[in-house]
């Protein structure tokens, strides 16, 4: 189980959030922008470091300012999905999935045959020579998946993997997305704008606002949360899409 | 038909300014022959000044490379106490008149200088030497190779190091195998800039160096020593470091088109 309980003061607010999910579930993140959501991922991620309190995966603390733990980055085991896919523009596709690996001092015959089994898993190993920033969206959306799974990671974190794509890629992404974070059974968290994602990917949803978790519940359910509605008749229309 | 005039009236000054730069290199070529030029060429002042300023100028890219790079990336990436005053510092040998940096260093490294002084005691002496050279060449090229190595850095997106630590790399391996890669062109091009600001250095190199044939004589200086007796030899070494400029320039324009290129992708 994932644990957080961080406070952090940003620019404009206080990020105030206690959240834990389970093995395998996969919770999604809602919320307009600016209002912390990326900041909570780069938090788990060790990218940015809270003011206090703790990250825990399965008691194992990664994060916990009581005892000023603070588990660099590259130790924490964390597969991430960047908004912009932070593809290695230098490198070929085969390339940036391996890099996890070759971090790890892997064998080159390790390496080769973990990154051939997830391009081939993921429809890509005819393009494997081909250069990061030459391929299509929806390539590379696979690509950093497969980069980010290829390590084997304890926690999974998407920062809205879909938002890239055109809307009929989208459709076709999200039962993919779905299978994929299933499989994996990991603690997954997926922020994302676009309320068919919550509802197709998700086992649960948190709404945040400012910094603070106002809604949450089953990812189904979503669609009846008043202020969902609120934001989406407001001014802010354009935030969230259903 | 004023639309018209307007149109003449730019062509006509960008014609003037176009004629301005290209008249004095073309009366370069206009006034050597081009049998006067071989025969230069194996002029001893040529040879031993072509070198001299080769040897100098790739010591001190490299050593601006070194010393510049970390400076580069660590104003690029983070803020500190005193950082606006570490950026003065660098761009200010890009504004201080090349005399004043030659006295600077004089005052600093010379027989009686600050730091000089201290080593004269040891027996060592660094004015008026070839390490005099390579050290005012590195005054006065840091700035070039430090402002468009930090923009190089800049321009990386930060999202690239964060994949690459979530990956299981660490700073130095990030920075090696990501962002080093990526702003490369960048650095390349800044050191080229470096390399042809040291090539071209005069001021400083008379002072702190003086002007010993084979020693301290870079191709600028040879110039200004040749040119007194005879003009052939002076206008030899102006042709090569014509040519040289034209290749540096030539470079640095690819490159800097091949960094846009990758930014923009």
């Amino acid at each position: 189980m994932l644990e957080i309980d961080v406070k952090k003061k940003l620019r404009d607010f206080d990020l105030e959030l206690n959240i834990k999910i389970s093995r395998g579930e996969i919770l999604m993140l809602v919320g307009e922008n600016g209002c912390g959501k990326t900041t909570l991922l780069n938090m788990i991620a060790g990218l940015i470091e809270p003011d206090e309190g703790t990250i825990a995966l399965d008691g194992r603390p990664l994060f916990d300012s009581s005892i000023e733990i603070d588990i660099a980055p590259e130790r924490r085991r964390i597969g991430y999905v960047f908004q912009s896919y932070a593809l290695f523009p230098h490198m070929s596709v085969y390339e940036n999935v391996a890099f996890g690996l070759r971090t790890r001092n892997l064998s080159r015959r390790e390496i080769e045959l973990l990154v051939r089994d997830h391009l081939t898993d993921t429809g890509l190993w005819e393009i494997r020579n081909a250069r990061a920033m030459k391929i299509s969206g929806g390539q590379k959306q696979r690509v950093a998946l497969a980069r980010a799974l290829i390590i084997e990671p304890d926690i999974l974190l998407l920062d809205e993997p879909l938002s890239s794509l055109d809307i009929r890629k989208q459709a076709e992404m999200r039962k993919d997305l779905r299978e994929k974070l299933r499989s994996y059974g990991v603690p997954s968290i997926m922020v994302t704008h676009d309320l068919r994602d919550v509802a197709c990917i998700g086992d649960r949803a948190c709404l945040m606002e400012r910094g603070k978790i106002v809604e949450a519940g089953r990812a189904e359910g979503v669609m009846s949360w008043a202020s969902i509605h609120a934001e989406i008749d407001g001014e802010d229309r354009g935030s969230l899409i259903i | 038909m004023r639309d018209i005039a307007l149109k003449a009236g730019i062509a006509l000054v960008i014609c003037l300014t176009m004629a301005f730069i290209a008249l004095p290199i073309a009366s370069l070529f206009l006034k050597s022959s081009p049998d006067a030029v071989l025969r230069s060429m194996n002029d001893p002042a040529v040879k031993d000044a072509l070198r001299l300023s080769i040897t100098t100028s790739t010591l001190t890219t490299l050593i601006v490379i070194l010393m510049g790079t970390p400076v580069a990336y660590v104003n690029a990436r983070f803020s500190y106490f005193g950082k606006e005053m570490v950026d003065s510092l660098i761009d200010l040998p890009v504004i201080m008149p090349p005399a004043v940096a030659g006295i600077a260093l004089l005052m600093a490294f010379g027989r009686m200088g600050i730091v000089g002084q201290h080593l004269n005691t040891f027996g060592l002496s660094i004015a008026f030497t070839t390490l005099a050279v390579i050290m005012a060449q590195v005054f006065v090229s840091s700035p070039f190779y430090i402002r468009q190595a930090r923009t190089s850095f800049e321009d990386v997106d930060l999202s690239f190091e964060n994949a690459a630590r979530t990956l299981g790399a660490t700073r130095i391996y990030a920075f090696f195998h990501v962002t080093l890669p990526i702003a490369m062109n960048g650095l390349i091009s800044g050191a080229i800039m470096a390399f042809a600001r040291s090539l071209g250095e005069f001021g400083a190199t008379i002072m702190f160096a003086g002007n010993f044939q084979g020693r301290t004589q870079t191709m600028p200086l040879a110039i200004y020593t040749t040119m007194q007796g005879d003009l052939d030899v002076a206008l030899c070494l102006a042709l090569i470091l014509v040519a040289i400029s034209f290749l540096i320039i030539a470079l640095v324009k690819n490159l800097t088109h091949r960094m846009y290129k990758n930014v923009r992708n």
